[in-house]
């Protein structure tokens, strides 16, 4: 690698060939441009949110707010139009419920499909597959019919218990637990553990970096999403955030600062757990690649 | 051993069993209903009795609306799909081989991921590409004497895709380049030093003969996973076109119509749910057809 990544000369002996020099700063000046283009909506979010409204709208652009309005902060939280508060909170309790709710029933069923012996395993694995296939945006009419007779229309429930169980989060459960070291679980089935005291104290244990995987990918995306909330959280008290926001997006008068700063407050506890947990999320994704 | 086999069953079922019922109650039985309303002329109600055989699928097959939506779903992944496979391929590459600051631009470039479509939209709507002359377009086209453009209302020339389509580009990149990266990291580093030896030049040789071959399993999932989600598109065309008058006749993708159709103000479920079907099996027909294409499941006989 070493040989071949310098270009044909050792690295650190001869100086380098000047092209392979030109390329790798050409690369340092793409990266950083494209990095700092990256950047700018977080810019434009927090620029705005921050903001008077006559900065934003004014004619001349200032990259700066002339005076730091944090403020608007406050007058969003006040402001009677805007459920922010009941908003953020519906938005918290269902990613919770359902990051919680998902890791329990996925991460038992992907056990049970890696590891208890049954005649027609295979049979319900490939059932769960199947609506890998089918995916929950197309099944949203349907899905909406079936809560709606249940009459779970703007309720939490018809909010969280439709999307508690996920193809996706037992696949990749299923998958890990069949790459689990047996000796571990033979060991304690020689200690007389039956299979659901080896799963609390053997498995989950030793299984915490898939956990934080699948569960802030699933948190992600229970915090972000739009179509199911939409469908289902008519009421204004149903509302999540993203909801809210969404009303005040294509409503008729938009006041620019207090959309904005709803906004980035909204993406604070998603930025917060990205930033923090950034390596369980990338395992998770490298998971989520069907190529493994 | 008799109680041995019984009692696997038992507990697999202790394991599996609450998961399975809820997937079923929530996933296959919405699906059979809806295969089963499609059948029905159901306006408002979920228990029909006017039986319409295939006359949902005829409608909505004759519909113009209904097929115009295809037809923006292909517009729409002719773009995004190339636009963020190169992007995100691009970028795994360049971040690869960079040696300083490689967490930093990973994060940089995977942070939109964390945002909402919602939200984005939110941004490149009121902000980026708000049409009035204090949108950041704008003003630094403005900068270079442009005149000011209404990006999301101009359909001659049809500026709104520059808006659609970047939206998602900014939004997913970094997730499709997270995938690539984990596939670079697979690639033997025997393979480059054989190259060397064999005389392949660093640079496009090497892509060209070595790197891009052995991405090729990422690279189906990515194209997989590009094509699904951009057919089922919804939160970002939803937040950058409807107003307060509702949606523009243009730029409706499948999930868009369906919503307006199933949902909107004639609650037409008969006909939302025979579209629904119509979508699943074209979503099934494309995963299995680009599989093949692909030679998905050759990597066994490999």
């Amino acid at each position: 690698m070493g040989v071949f990544r310098a270009g044909g000369a050792p690295r650190g002996g001869r100086p380098e060939d000047p092209l392979v020099r030109v390329g790798r700063a050409l690369r340092w000046v793409i990266l950083v441009a494209l990095a700092l283009l990256f950047l700018v909506p977080f810019y434009l979010l927090v620029r705005n949110g921050l903001s008077a409204e006559r900065d934003i709208t004014s004619p001349s652009w200032t990259f700066f707010p002339s005076s730091v309005h944090w403020s608007n902060v406050r007058e969003l939280f006040d402001d009677p139009a805007v459920p922010m508060a009941r908003s953020l909170l519906n938005s918290a309790l269902i990613a919770v419920a359902t990051t919680v709710g998902t890791l329990l029933l996925a991460s038992l069923a992907g056990y049970g499909l890696a590891r208890i012996p049954y005649r027609f395993a295979n049979q319900v694995f490939y059932a769960v597959i199947g609506t890998l296939m089918v995916p929950a945006a197309v099944t949203f009419v349907p899905s909406f019919v079936l809560v709606s007779s249940l009459g779970w229309v703007s309720s939490l429930r018809g909010l969280i218990v439709p999307t508690l169980f996920s193809g996706f989060a037992c696949f990749v459960f299923r998958q890990f637990f069949t790459g689990f070291p047996r000796e571990l679980e033979d060991a304690a089935r020689v200690d007389g553990l039956g299979y659901w005291r080896t799963y609390w104290r053997i498995v989950v244990p030793n299984a915490r970096p898939v956990f934080a995987a699948v569960g802030t990918i699933v948190f992600i995306g229970a915090w972000n999403s739009f179509l199911w909330p939409l469908v289902i959280g008519q009421d204004r008290d149903a509302w999540t955030v993203q909801v809210a926001l969404s009303t005040f997006t294509t409503a008729q008068v938009v006041n620019l600062h207090e959309l904005f700063v709803a906004a980035a407050v909204s993406i604070v506890p998603l930025v917060l757990v990205f930033l923090l947990l950034q390596r369980y999320i990338v395992a998770g994704v490298e998971r989520s690649g069907i190529d493994d | 051993m008799r109680r041995r086999v019984s009692d696997n069953t038992l507990w697999f079922w202790v394991f599996v069993g609450p998961f399975a019922a809820g997937l079923a109650l929530f996933t296959y039985v919405p699906l059979l209903w809806s295969v089963y309303l499609s059948f029905f002329d159901a306006h408002n109600t979920v228990s029909p009795t006017d039986f319409v055989g295939f006359g949902n699928y005829t409608a909505m097959l004759r519909d113009g609306a209904f097929t115009s939506s295809l037809g923006t779903f292909a517009v729409f992944s002719l773009f995004i799909v190339p636009a963020t496979y190169a992007l995100s391929l691009g970028l795994a590459l360049m971040v690869h081989r960079v040696r300083r600051f490689q967490a930093f631009f990973r994060s940089v470039f995977f942070l939109p991921a964390a945002c909402s479509y919602v939200v984005a939209a939110l941004i490149w709507k009121m902000s980026l590409f708000s049409g009035v002359r204090f949108g950041l377009v704008n003003t630094v086209l403005g900068w270079f004497g442009v005149e000011q453009t209404a990006w999301l209302s101009t359909t001659h020339p049809p500026w709104y895709w520059l808006v659609i389509v970047t939206v998602r580009l900014w939004l997913q990149a970094g997730f499709y380049m997270v995938l690539f990266l984990a596939g670079l990291q697979r690639i033997s580093p025997r393979l480059y030093e054989a190259a060397a030896v064999d005389g392949a030049r660093p640079g496009w040789q090497v892509f060209r003969y070595i790197t891009f071959p052995q991405l090729r399993a990422t690279s189906v999932a990515v194209v997989l996973l590009l094509v699904i989600n951009a057919f089922q598109a919804f939160d970002e065309f939803y937040n950058l076109l409807s107003d307060a008058r509702g949606y523009p006749p243009y730029a409706r993708p499948p999930l868009v119509y369906l919503y307006y159709t199933a949902l909107g103000q004639g609650q037409n479920l008969g006909m939302g749910s025979a579209g629904a079907v119509i979508l699943a099996l074209i979503i099934a027909v494309v995963t299995v057809f680009q599989a093949r294409w692909f030679g998905l499941g050759r990597k066994e006989a490999d």
